[in-house]
């Protein structure tokens, strides 16, 4: 079988990517993507450790988790860039500077 | 080499692949189908992992869910999303990607020099899981289990999940309302 490292490298680098995306892009949409893709690393991390759980499956479980919380965020986000784009319309975050009212 | 290998080599390409194209690419449109590529290899991973209800819900959830909104609010916050990205420079390298670049890479090589100095496959808690048995095989069904323990030992942070779930909701709902003309 495949070893945990191999998992464990591949999430690190999934997590690296989502990271120079959070920080470099200049779009909220692909911001959320980075965060999105951060989030899918560190639950890769958590099914790969997951196997070594069969009897509480701790991994898998919350992993499921994650997954559900992800789309909560998603959500909200989703709904706050809407929002925001009707506002100021542009949803580049460094163009947001003045308060709303 | 085994068969189970090779497939981990090509989908875990395939998904290094297509999130460097998505973190690259200048058109917001490609890049986020592209991200469609990229879930569907990481779902492949978990299946690989042993993990296969928690790669289908990953199919369901974000694939049919995270991924549908995400297009979502870029359709409905209109073309000018477009002509943001499209207005950068196209040369591949930028030098003001290049802090955010130089971040990434040192990020990446400190996680892989802690995970050479690690060595999470000797671990104790995995060889004492190894030692017990207590290993997912290739061949144990693993749904019945997951169940059980959702609706026992992980019944507290099932509510709090499903809680948090309906706050996210009902706020979603409340802030994407349109407002009273004023």
């Amino acid at each position: 079988m495949i070893g945990l490292n191999e998992f464990l490298l591949l999430s690190a680098a999934l997590f690296c990517i989502g990271l120079y995306m959070v920080v470099a892009k200049s779009n909220a949409i692909q911001i959320l993507i980075g965060v999105e893709l951060m989030l899918n690393a560190a639950i890769l991390n958590l099914v790969a450790f997951g196997k070594y759980d069969k009897i509480n499956n701790g991994g898998q479980v919350f992993a499921l988790f994650a997954i559900v919380l992800a789309a909560a965020v998603t959500a909200v986000a989703l709904a706050i860039i809407l929002n925001v784009y009707r506002q100021y319309k542009t949803i580049d975050p460094s163009k947001i500077n003045n308060l709303g009212d | 080499m085994t068969l189970v290998k090779i497939m981990f080599y090509i989908l875990s390409a395939i998904a290094l692949a297509s999130a460097l194209y998505v973190a690259a690419a200048k058109n917001l449109v490609r890049s986020v189908f592209m991200f469609f590529v990229t879930l569907f290899a990481l779902a492949g991973l978990y299946v690989l992992a042993l993990a296969d209800f928690v790669a289908v819900t990953q199919i369901v959830i974000y694939v049919g869910g995270i991924l549908v909104l995400i297009l979502f609010a870029f359709m409905l916050s209109g073309r000018e999303t477009l002509e943001v990205i499209q207005s950068q420079k196209s040369n591949f390298i930028n030098l003001s990607k290049l802090p955010a670049v130089l971040l990434a890479v040192m990020f990446f090589v400190v996680m892989f020099v802690a995970l050479r100095q690690i060595n999470v496959n000797e671990a104790d808690w995995v060889k004492t899981a190894v030692a017990e048995g207590n290993v997912i095989k290739p061949d144990t069904v693993l749904i019945e289990h997951i169940g059980i323990n959702l609706m026992t030992r992980y019944l507290l942070p099932f509510e709090a999940i499903s809680i948090l779930l309906m706050f996210a909701l009902v706020g979603a709902a409340h802030l994407s309302r349109k407002e009273p003309q004023a």
